[in-house]
């Protein structure tokens, strides 16, 4: 079987003023469909240049990115990103930000009609439908990142890519979110990349976690498989056996093996 | 650091004597949305202060110019000999004689076709600058070094370009007020988040979409503070342009009073070209106003 998403010995240096910076060194990674695996490391560590890589915003120095064993280098639909502050336009209501996305990938494919239904489907999933009509400013931080996702969704992505997507919320608002997505995954079966630095966070939805060495020049220093059952309830689990030595291995390779170095700058 | 033990003060819950609660009736809402008091309160509060100024102005204004060797008539002479102004802006006998209202439409009409003009290509150009390093790094010197050129020192250029007053004056208009325009548009599109743009490359909006949906929406708070500098800017040039190539506009009204010694109308034509002015950067503020209710929120 052929992996769905391949990534395949990437390398990543940024070139300013004739210094050239190492960010990210042969990366080598396989993903299958349906899978939920987070990033995880020190922040620094490039775990957010390797998503825009994904992503196709930046393009790689070296190696390749591989969907379904096609090269992908520029940004597309196909691969959606919920960014870590939402990026909602803020002149366009809810219902008219995810608008701009259906009517994008499905102008052509699907009727004014069904594209009202299919916005008001993903606004559904995130429990948002009550607010179509809201601008970005008028509701909370949870409910934006919410509308992100939803948005991404709205574009039926083959991978959903999330950039820290509760960094900027409020640990109960957060826990909420989480579930949603856990709730979504199961739903939707998405295939997702999840970056964080939130050991409990990654374990909690993860089926695997790819922990990130420091940088520069960093790469995968281990990748850890959860195997918890799914549906995941996180009260059962905090006492969970599994869940405890999964949250522990991370810990260690975090905080023992590869501790994080302020840069003495 | 120890921490001692708390003595039972022994907190007492205190059941509260029951006392029957006392029934307090709501005065019916009485309050109307648009209560007269209240507005004439306000309209009092905003009138009353510059009425008061404006007031004492013409008190001190009448004073300075009663003597017979004033070189200026004091606001009683202006008001009895420009009467006619004052009274009937609309008046029309005839070509070369018309009422001050006529012949400020007239102007701005110009100013229309000018700034409007200026307006759209401000935009685009704005945009191209802010988009696009090398257009920028070409453009950007030669508009720093023309938009100091004087609105007037366009005209006899543009009255040999054109061979008339009237496209000449419009020219002058457009070329005064483009440059705001074009300098804050591009600061406005340098400015948008790199996670709009983001947002756009991950739906593949191309370059009309993006200019449609994202560059002008998020950069509209910038565009417009660019025209309204601009609206101000052309409403001086088409006074200045309009005394040297004649016409009927308002502003050739003061130079041909100013010929046959009118003085008192020069000074109505002042409030008019002044209260007009107003008038427009009000317009294009709220025009900016409406247009970009939500996007400076964050």
């Amino acid at each position: 079987m052929t992996a769905y998403l391949k990534l395949d010995h990437i390398d990543k240096s940024f070139a300013r003023g004739g210094q050239v910076s190492e960010v990210l060194r042969d990366i080598r990674l396989t993903i299958d469909k349906g899978e939920f695996v987070s990033i995880i490391g020190h922040s620094g560590c490039g775990k957010s240049t390797l998503l825009n890589l994904i992503a196709g915003l930046t393009k790689v120095s070296a190696g390749a990115v591989l969907l379904e064993d096609r090269e992908v280098d520029s940004p597309g639909p196909e691969r959606a990103v919920v960014f870590q502050n939402h990026s909602l336009l803020p002149w366009l209501t809810v219902y008219e930000n995810i608008n701009l996305a259906v009517s994008k990938v499905f102008g052509s494919t699907k009727t004014k009609a069904e594209r009202h239904d299919w916005i008001m489907r993903n606004l559904d999933l995130v429990q948002m439908a009550h607010a179509r009509d809201k601008r970005p400013a008028e509701i909370s931080g949870g409910m934006k990142q919410r509308v992100g996702i939803a948005r991404a969704l709205a574009m039926e992505p083959k991978i959903l890519l999330l950039d820290e997507p509760f960094g900027a919320l409020d640990a109960l608002t957060r826990a909420h979110l989480q579930d949603a997505v856990m709730d979504i995954h199961s739903r939707l079966g998405s295939t997702t990349i999840m970056i964080t630095h939130d050991v409990d966070e990654a374990v909690l939805l993860s089926d695997r976690i790819v922990m990130m060495t420091n940088g520069p020049a960093a790469t995968i220093g281990e990748v850890l498989a959860v195997p918890l059952a799914r549906p995941r309830r996180r009260v059962e689990l905090s006492s969970d056996r599994t869940f405890l030595r999964c949250r522990e291995a991370v810990l260690k390779f975090l905080y023992e093996r590869h501790r994080f170095v302020e840069a003495a700058e | 650091m120890s921490i001692q033990a708390i003595e039972d003060t022994k907190v007492k819950a205190f059941p509260a004597p029951a006392k029957p609660a006392e029934v307090i009736a709501f005065a019916a809402k009485t309050r109307r949305r648009f209560d007269p008091v209240v507005i004439a309160g306000k309209l009092a509060s905003a009138l009353v202060p510059p009425a008061i100024v404006i007031a004492l102005m013409l008190v001190v204004w009448q004073v300075a110019c009663s003597s017979p060797t004033a070189s200026l008539p004091p606001p009683s002479q202006v008001w009895n000999e420009a009467y006619d102004l004052i009274a009937h802006p609309f008046f029309d006998n005839g070509p070369q004689d018309i009422g001050l209202a006529w012949r400020v439409l007239i102007s701005l009409q110009r100013v229309a076709i000018g700034f409007g003009l200026a307006a759209v290509v401000g935009v685009a150009l704005g945009a191209l600058v802010g988009q696009s390093v090398w257009a920028m790094r070409g453009l950007d010197p030669v508009f720093q070094i023309l938009r100091t050129v004087p609105p007037l020192a366009w005209l006899p250029l543009s009255l040999a370009a054109f061979r008339d007053s009237s496209p000449s004056a419009i020219f002058v208009i457009f070329i005064t007020s483009i440059w705001p325009v074009i300098i804050n548009t591009a600061v406005g599109v340098r400015n948008i988040p790199e996670d709009y743009r983001n947002v756009s490359r991950i739906l593949r909006l191309n370059q009309f979409e993006f200019f449609v949906k994202i560059m002008v929406p998020a950069a509209a708070p910038y565009i417009f503070t660019g025209l309204r500098i601009g609206i101000g800017l052309s409403w001086l040039a088409i006074v200045a342009a309009e005394m040297l190539t004649g016409g009927v506009g308002i502003g050739f009204f003061i130079w041909d009073a100013w010929n046959s010694s009118r003085l008192p109308d020069i000074i109505v034509a002042l409030a008019y070209i002044g209260v007009t002015g107003f008038c427009l950067d009000r317009l294009v503020a709220a025009a900016g106003a409406i247009v970009t209710r939500g996007t400076t929120a964050k």
